[in-house]
């Protein structure tokens, strides 16, 4: 993870691939199955470099019974996890590596840039770049705003969000913004489009992540203790633009947790840690809510007083998540997730770490993909 | 409210008619506003509509909307993204649900970003900034 150049994102997506399978103690001819998911961009100067199906080319993988390049935009890293296990039950492959990398910051190129998108020049589709609609700021802004306006959430609350981020983040030598962070200097961070500070976006940073995932008997005895998948599902609301619907301030999360929770028989009480897709402050706000957390409206309330931080009764993003970690998409939580479930995050390590809900969530609100993991076997 | 009087050195990104639209801009250079019709369960859609969200017929019409609504939600840039909105931040961004239902992205012009609320009343105006192409707006009502 870096702000700095280290390599196209086909290069470093091989490379966590690598990093995974030493960790696992798994050869790469273990591999039977590869799932790809690239970022925005990254080619670099040889202009090949942007991650695709070409990985398993550059890694000399032969005979894969499983190969895909998965887009379901933030989802996508519980979404392949969730593809690879389905695989294995049926039968299909046996270990299959998930990847994820991105290199989005190019020499010259700053995160606005690679993620302020622009829209197409002509037609009714160019007036939204004519209005300034421009990337993802702006359009979750709107949507908290619409949080805001319907319920009464408050600066101090979102602030609450991204100072929970900034103490887990400081116990984690990964995290990329480890300095210490006020409410005044959350206040005092610049707009990027109002109600959204500068801290309650996520940073923008190169990188890649892989995970490996197995059948609970080919990973039996390997060098890391299993992270076993008790639960899973999806849910993609849609939007249909009009009037009726309330988009912006509701997820997928709703619909991929009845699924999820019912196939690992447990309930939110069960939950010992939260690693959720928070690519803004408000995303962690509205998916505590639509996991049940607290009710709808309430999640502004729920997050103040501490109860997200290190110490408090439900930790949440214990990493730092992608405000205050690492921006690798969903694998983000999911890679914060397996750290925890095995126990290895050293000083921010969470006692209790029986049940681990993972959420990734992608465009805006509207694709959504939930894990929950456990060191047990059985719960 | 005309924010392209010529004050700023580069304009906001062009907008260029093309087949599709060509009936959406005749009608806001004629000050109305369409949005599309499902022609067979009369549902209102947001343009461009390539067939009915309720009941996916390909029979959708360019139909002319009342021009009120409301602001359903907004937000204030200051990022600038463009050089053309170099010398407008901030600038307003903001959704208008219309009376007949279909939301559309826009801008508020009429009163100061400081004034505008999410369920203001607002009815379309149009910012005329080519011959060929008038941009709906919206002001309070």
């Amino acid at each position: 993870m870096s702000r700095d150049w280290m390599g196209d994102s086909l290069t470093l997506a091989a490379r966590a691939v690598k990093l995974a399978l030493e960790d696992a103690g798994l050869k790469k001819d273990d591999l039977d199955g590869l799932l790809v998911n690239a970022g925005v961009s990254g080619a670099g100067p040889r202009r090949d470099g942007n991650l695709s199906l070409n990985l398993q080319t550059t890694l000399g993988l032969r005979d894969l019974k499983l190969a895909n390049h998965m887009n379901g935009a933030g989802s996508t890293a519980g979404q392949m996890v969730q593809y690879a296990a389905l695989a294995i039950q049926a039968g299909i492959c046996n270990v299959v590596a998930c990847v994820f990398a991105d290199a989005p910051l190019t020499p010259g190129q700053s995160a606005g840039a690679a993620y302020g998108s622009r829209g197409p020049a002509r037609g009714i589709a160019a007036l939204g770049t004519h209005y300034g609609f421009f990337g993802a700021n702006a359009s979750y802004a709107l949507a908290a705003r619409r949080h805001m306006a319907l319920f009464g959430t408050t600066h101090d609350q979102l602030g609450a969000i991204a100072i929970s981020n900034r103490k887990w983040a400081q116990m984690n030598p990964r995290a990329l913004r480890r300095a210490p962070l006020t409410l005044e200097d959350y206040h005092r961070s610049r707009w990027i489009c109002e109600p959204l500070h500068l801290l309650d976006c996520t940073l923008v940073n190169n990188g890649g992540v892989a995970v490996i995932v197995a059948s609970p008997e080919r990973a039996a005895g390997l060098k890391q203790p299993p992270v076993y998948v008790q639960g899973m599902g999806q849910g993609h609301p849609g939007n249909p633009r009009r009037a009726g619907y309330e988009n912006e301030v509701n997820t997928g999360a709703a619909i991929a947790k009845a699924a999820a929770f019912k196939m690992a028989g447990v309930t939110n009480d069960d939950v010992d840690i939260c690693e959720l897709y928070d690519c803004y402050t408000y995303t962690t706000l509205v998916t505590l809510e639509d996991y049940g957390f607290c009710k709808k409206g309430e999640g502004g309330p729920f997050v103040a007083d501490g109860r997200l931080e290190p110490g408090g009764p439900l930790p949440t993003n214990t990493g730092g998540g992608q405000l205050s970690g690492y921006y690798m998409w969903g694998m983000t939580p999911l890679s914060e997730a397996v750290i925890q479930t095995r126990g290895q995050a050293g000083e921010r390590q969470v006692k209790k770490h029986d049940l681990v809900l993972v959420s990734t969530q992608g465009g805006v609100l509207d694709y959504h993909a939930t894990l929950l993991l456990s060191p047990h076997k059985s719960l | 409210m005309n924010q392209h009087s010529g004050t700023t050195a580069v304009p906001r990104p062009a907008v260029e008619v093309d087949e599709e639209s060509a009936p959406f801009f005749d009608a806001a250079a004629r000050g109305i506003l369409m949005v599309q019709r499902c022609d067979d369960c009369r549902a209102w859609l947001a343009p461009v509509a390539r067939l009915c969200t309720e009941c996916l017929s390909e029979s959708v019409s360019w139909t002319a909307a009342s021009g009120r609504g409301s602001v359903h939600t907004f937000g204030i840039m200051h990022q600038i993204y463009h050089p053309g909105f170099e010398s407008e931040i901030p600038y307003n961004i903001a959704v208008v649900e219309l009376e007949e239902g279909p939301r559309l992205q826009t801008n508020i012009v009429g009163c100061a970003n400081s004034d505008i609320t999410v369920g203001m009343k607002v009815s379309v105006t149009f910012d005329k900034i080519s011959d060929t192409v008038s941009i709906p707006k919206f002001a309070p009502a």
